[in-house]
């Protein structure tokens, strides 16, 4: 598949407005400001795009469901928090191609009748913003954002919003929260943001990428959308490949491709000396793929039928020098940091997982911790406000269905049955 | 004493570590981030400025280096909120501080992918060659050293931030005290920075 969103990356200044104008740059914009906004959702709807933030979600119907008869304003909040451990598309996008996230905000606000588009990026991302200050300035002297957007007579505002650290943030109704100024926790839902998000207004909030389509599917049209892929997961995807293989990296594919092509062909494959023990298929919330489950295209759908989730499409392969064990534990460490504090089952549960996960590891774990681990973990799974319980309780889960004897290993003989020498992480390892 | 049957519940095994920031001195934004604040105010509704209070905290670290009561209160009068609401965020986004740092603060991704590339071993090698343990800052009080998670550059693992802004790639663990000596010397201008190369 030829490239979309990545096309122009790796010229040298494809991250101005001069040369995304002379690459067809906004010109997805001109074609809705020409359209009703309704017949946008449904161009919108039939291209079949679902979002790219991870829960794969139908773009045009979440546009549909935003009250249109409320007297309040209505806005886009563009997810730009990328802080899933493994995902690293839209850092690529914002870097190279800031124009295209913008024409995408602007679409969006012009389909659902709001006048600003909020983008909340991760605070880390500091040295992405600048690019995005500097060339959202360019976009408004030059009539792309602001007063008469191209010349409509619509005026649509889009502001760059910084976080401050917190993966949490990512989720919608806690974007929305830190938005207004708060901590990023959690609302009950319903009501969704499309009916009360921000400022209890409509809210659509979108992934960068899921934006970053937009623009083609108006130039191109809802159908060369769909085509590109299987049905119900048409379009350009982006993979962000990591972990043990040669060539880690963003790669553009049709969501045809298999995940065994994405990991072996596009990502070079592993390491030399080495092969594939586990892959973590959609960013570190999902559960892991067995090397000989990878024959299955990279699609929301097949890969939910493999038994995990494509999630943000963060891949991460790991090598036979990782001890899975270890990286539940990684991964814990991860989610008891992350949680946001309000629900008490992932508050004090990711703690507790994290601890008795550390005590396996560390060679001075119990059998009865495996049983514990299980018990916690489907106590928080399912029981929280958000889908961040989910993930929370999924390193310990899968790690247990598919490595259950390195566990018992750990536990049988008092330490790590991988040798130190040649365990992840140790000198070997960064000679990658 | 257990939430759990199968858990013991005993010390160390809660976490609440509620710290307010020291008083400090007195404080003020200069006239120059008043008018760049105000600015910022101006993109949200008129009555929604506490949508400011990220930037206005990110100010106030710009300004005097950390987060302190005294400032805390000012931000919380400046955008017209209860200093409460102010503390709150303040002591839930991992960006802020809230006791001094170092000139230099490290931020070592420690994430999985950055684990599988040796980021466990970075961290012990800037520890031993600064001295210090996470969390705490060098005698000369140049350098902090922290962990981070993921900072979204898997591909370029193991991943260093330094003060919530400066980037440095594939930092391996043999590099670390050539690291640290270059940045005594040169600055910032001693990381690699993150503006993608595109080498797929
Ligand atoms: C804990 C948690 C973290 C999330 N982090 C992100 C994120 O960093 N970026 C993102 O786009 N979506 C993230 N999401 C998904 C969002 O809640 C939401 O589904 C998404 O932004 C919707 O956009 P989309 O429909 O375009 O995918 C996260 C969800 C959860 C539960
Ligand atoms: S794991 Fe370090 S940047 Fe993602």
């Amino acid at each position: 598949m030829e490239p979309v969103l990545t096309k122009y990356v790796r010229e040298p200044n494809s991250f101005e407005l001069d040369f995304f104008l002379t690459h067809d740059g906004y010109q997805g914009l001109k074609k809705a400001l020409a359209m009703q906004p309704n017949d946008v959702i449904e161009m919108v709807k039939a291209s079949g795009l679902r979002g790219r933030g991870g829960a794969g979600f139908p773009t045009g119907m979440k546009w549909q469901f935003v009250d249109k008869k409320t007297p309040n304003p209505r806005y886009i909040a563009c997810n730009a928090d990328e802080s899933e451990p493994g995902t690293f598309k839209d850092h690529l996008l914002m870097e190279r191609n800031p124009h295209l996230m913008f024409e995408g905000c602007l679409i969006g606000c012009w389909a659902i009748g709001a006048k600003v588009a909020y983008i909340y990026i991760r605070g880390e991302f500091y040295h992405v913003q600048k690019i995005l200050e500097d060339q959202l300035a360019k976009a408004y002297a030059k009539g792309y954002a602001g007063k008469n957007v191209m010349g409509s007579g619509w005026d649509c505002d889009i502001v760059l919003h910084r976080g401050a650290g917190a993966y949490e943030a990512g989720e919608e109704t806690a974007l929305i929260e830190s938005l207004e100024g708060k901590r990023a926790q959690p609302r009950i839902k319903p009501p969704f943001p499309a009916v009360s998000g921000l400022y209890n207004c409509p809210t659509a909030v979108n992934n960068v990428e899921t934006l970053c389509n937009l623009p083609s599917i108006l130039t191109n049209g809802a159908e060369w959308f769909a085509r590109l892929g299987p049905e119900k997961n048409g379009g350009p995807k982006l993979f962000c490949i990591s972990g043990h293989v040669k060539k880690p990296g963003v790669y553009e594919a049709s969501m045809n491709t298999t995940l065994q092509d994405l990991i072996f062909n596009y990502a070079g494959g592993i390491r030399d000396g080495h092969r594939l023990k586990a892959v973590i298929p959609g960013g570190s919330s999902v559960p892991i793929l067995m090397p000989d489950q990878l024959d299955v295209p990279a699609s929301f759908d097949a890969v939910q039928k493999a038994g995990s989730m494509l999630g943000s499409a963060g891949i991460i392969a790991m090598d036979e020098t990782t001890c899975m064990v270890w990286v539940a534990k990684n991964l814990m460490h991860f989610y008891a940091h992350e949680s946001c504090g309000k629900c008490t089952p992932c508050r004090e549960g990711g703690d507790w997982l994290y601890k008795i996960l550390d005590r396996i590891e560390r060679g001075e774990g119990e059998v009865r911790d495996l049983d514990l681990l299980t018990s916690v973990s489907n106590n928080i799974a399912g029981k929280t406000l958000c889908a961040f319980g989910d993930a929370a309780a999924t390193p310990p889960l899968t790690t247990l269905k598919n490595f259950r004897a390195e566990y018992e290993a750990h536990i049988r003989e008092g330490r790590c049955p991988i040798p130190a020498d040649w365990r992840a992480g140790t000198a070997l390892a960064a000679a990658h | 004493m257990s939430f759990h049957p199968l858990m013991p519940y005993g010390e160390g095994w809660h976490k609440s570590d509620r710290i307010v920031a020291a008083e400090g001195q007195p404080f003020a934004f200069t006239p120059d981030r008043v008018r760049q604040l105000e600015e910022i105010c101006g993109k949200y509704p008129p009555d929604r400025r506490k949508s400011a209070v990220l930037a206005a905290l990110y100010f106030v670290q710009e300004q005097q280096g950390y987060l302190t009561a005294n400032a805390m209160r000012h931000v919380a009068e400046f955008l017209r909120i209860t200093p409460a609401e102010v503390e709150d965020v303040a002591t839930y986004y991992v960006m802020f501080y809230r006791a001094p740092v170092g000139r230099y603060v490290l931020q070592v991704c420690r994430t999985l992918s950055c684990a599988l590339g040796g980021a466990e071993r970075v961290v012990e090698a800037l520890s031993e060659k600064l001295g210090i343990k996470v969390g705490e800052t060098d005698a000369s009080g140049m350098f902090t050293l922290m962990e981070f998670e993921c900072l979204g550059a898997c591909d370029r693992a193991p991943v260093v931030m330094v003060n919530n802004e400066y980037w440095h790639e594939r930092l391996t663990p043999e590099n670390c005290s050539k690291f640290v000596d270059d940045i005594k010397v040169r600055g910032e201008a001693a990381l690699s920075g993150c503006y993608l190369k595109v080498e797929n």
